[in-house]
């Protein structure tokens, strides 16, 4: 059994808090910024240059990208080797407290969905954990903003939608959401398994690097496809009109039962954050 | 067209800029979001005065980020407008001239504009770091137990807005994609 301690996850959920939060990962700055390259239409390669010159000055003034600095989702994969050295999920909330204290980020959590009232530290986290073999620890913080949060749907299909149900139900969810999601968006999409196993999948499709491919050639290509389609809707960054309404889809898929065919749709702004660390 | 404007904002100024304009904006403008927009309207229920002025104002839906030591304000893009459709035709009948936000607005809203000639302007959302850059000052007026939702009054320098939609009720938010899609089909 490896040892580690609850102390050092702590540690390490903080400092991914912050890291996430004040840089975009390679594969997402360098969406941004291409699509500032390729875009043609005026007001929308005006607004992704003011993207881009948001990174820049985040990277300049150590602030983060965005105000919204998220709900954190924390996911874990832990090697079932590892034996952890106190409370687990208290270890991980600590992290949560102290990266977004510590690190100047928005507390954007209530203690109740309907009576409301601000925790004050950003937690709880949203935990997700596997155990997987081996011996160590990943750890993936992914804090997500609530503007693109709120315009993902959720959609349980007949298996006589087929293909042609799924990419619908995407397009119609982009379509609806409209400027209010912060395009450029990320789309993550999750076909299959059960209601929850759905929206799972839609999650975790957003950690994948921006414009990688599904290992199945017939979801590249669906992905490729509605990728093309979506940036045929018109929207454009911020909705103002233009090319890019978004940098890339992703799809993961899970087997699912005889009488359904569950979609989500979850979608990320130009902001999509995520930093992870093996321990 | 580009405008430089300074709070506060008379009808007689709003009422001429067209979705699709530009907008530098200069002066004193307060932040509200969805807690800060629902204990207003209970304020009014209770037939009180409102802890700010909105007659001729300006409202940045915005929560930014906790400031550093030394600086104004943290990252401070706008929040997305529609959670506070329920309460903006009540304050645009009192005054209200400006809506600072991003995302689409209710029917209801665009009505109350046009009988007010209010506007609502857009900033880049996402652009929190490099808006920050446009706020001079940040004061807390009231709600700091809100947290990032409390009500603050930004003293901003040339924030650069885009009109969304205007007193006439034009939306570049319909006609910006629209242009795109008839020039693509030439």
């Amino acid at each position: 059994m490896r040892e580690i301690s609850a102390q050092t996850i702590t540690e390490t959920v903080a400092r991914l808090c912050m890291e996430s939060n004040n840089r975009l990962s390679a594969d997402m700055e360098n969406a941004v910024r291409s699509a500032f390259e390729t875009e043609q239409w005026p007001i929308a390669k005006t607004t992704l240059k003011t993207l881009c010159d948001n990174l820049d000055a985040a990277r300049d003034t150590g602030l983060p990208i965005c105000q919204d600095t998220g709900m954190a989702c924390v996911f874990c994969e832990i090697g079932q080797e590892v034996h952890i050295q106190g409370d687990f999920e208290a270890a991980i909330h600590a992290g949560v407290a102290r990266g977004y204290t510590e690190g100047f980020l928005r507390k954007s959590v209530v203690k109740d969905p309907i009576r409301r009232g601000n925790t004050g530290d950003n937690t709880p986290a949203i935990i997700h954990t596997r155990i997987v073999p081996g011996d160590k620890l990943k750890i993936t913080v992914a804090p997500k903003g609530f503007g693109s949060e709120n315009m993902s749907r959720l959609g349980m299909l007949k298996p006589s939608d087929g293909e042609q149900g799924v990419k619908d139900f995407v397009l119609e969810t982009v379509r609806l959401a409209g400027p209010n999601p912060c395009p450029p968006i990320v789309v993550g999409v999750g076909v299959g398994g059960t209601f929850e196993k759905a929206a799972l999948l839609a999650k975790q499709a957003l950690l994948r690097p921006v414009g990688s491919h599904h290992p199945d050639p017939y979801y590249a290509a669906m992905e490729q496809e509605l990728l093309e389609k979506i940036n045929q809707l018109g929207i454009g960054p911020q909705g103002f009109g233009g090319e890019t309404t978004a940098l890339g889809v992703q799809i993961e898929t899970y087997p699912t039962h005889i009488a359904g065919m569950p979609v989500a749709v979850n979608i990320n702004c130009h902001a999509t954050r995520h930093k992870e660390a093996v321990l | 067209m580009e405008y430089k404007l300074t709070t506060p904002l008379t009808e007689e100024v709003t009422r001429k800029l067209r979705a699709g304009d530009t907008v530098l904006l200069s002066g004193v403008i307060y932040t509200a979001r969805d807690a800060a927009h629902k204990r207003l309207c209970e304020c009014l229920d209770r037939g009180e005065e409102l802890p700010i002025d909105v007659k001729d104002a300006a409202i940045y839906y915005a929560g930014p980020t906790p400031a550093r030591p030394g600086q104004a304000i943290g990252a401070c893009g706008p929040t997305t407008s529609y959670r506070m459709d329920a309460y903006a035709p009540r304050l645009l009948h009192l005054g209200l001239k400006a809506m600072i936000g991003k995302g689409k607005r209710s029917e209801q809203v665009v009505e109350a504009m046009k009988e007010t000639g209010a506007v609502y302007l857009a900033a880049i959302g996402g652009a929190g770091a490099l808006m920050a850059s446009r706020v001079k000052t940040a004061q807390l007026v009231c709600y700091e137990d809100l947290g990032s939702e409390a009500i603050r009054r930004l003293e901003v320098e040339e924030m650069p807005l885009t009109v969304v939609i205007d007193s006439l009720g034009n939306n570049l938010y319909q006609t910006g994609p629209q242009e795109y899609l008839s020039a693509q089909q030439q």
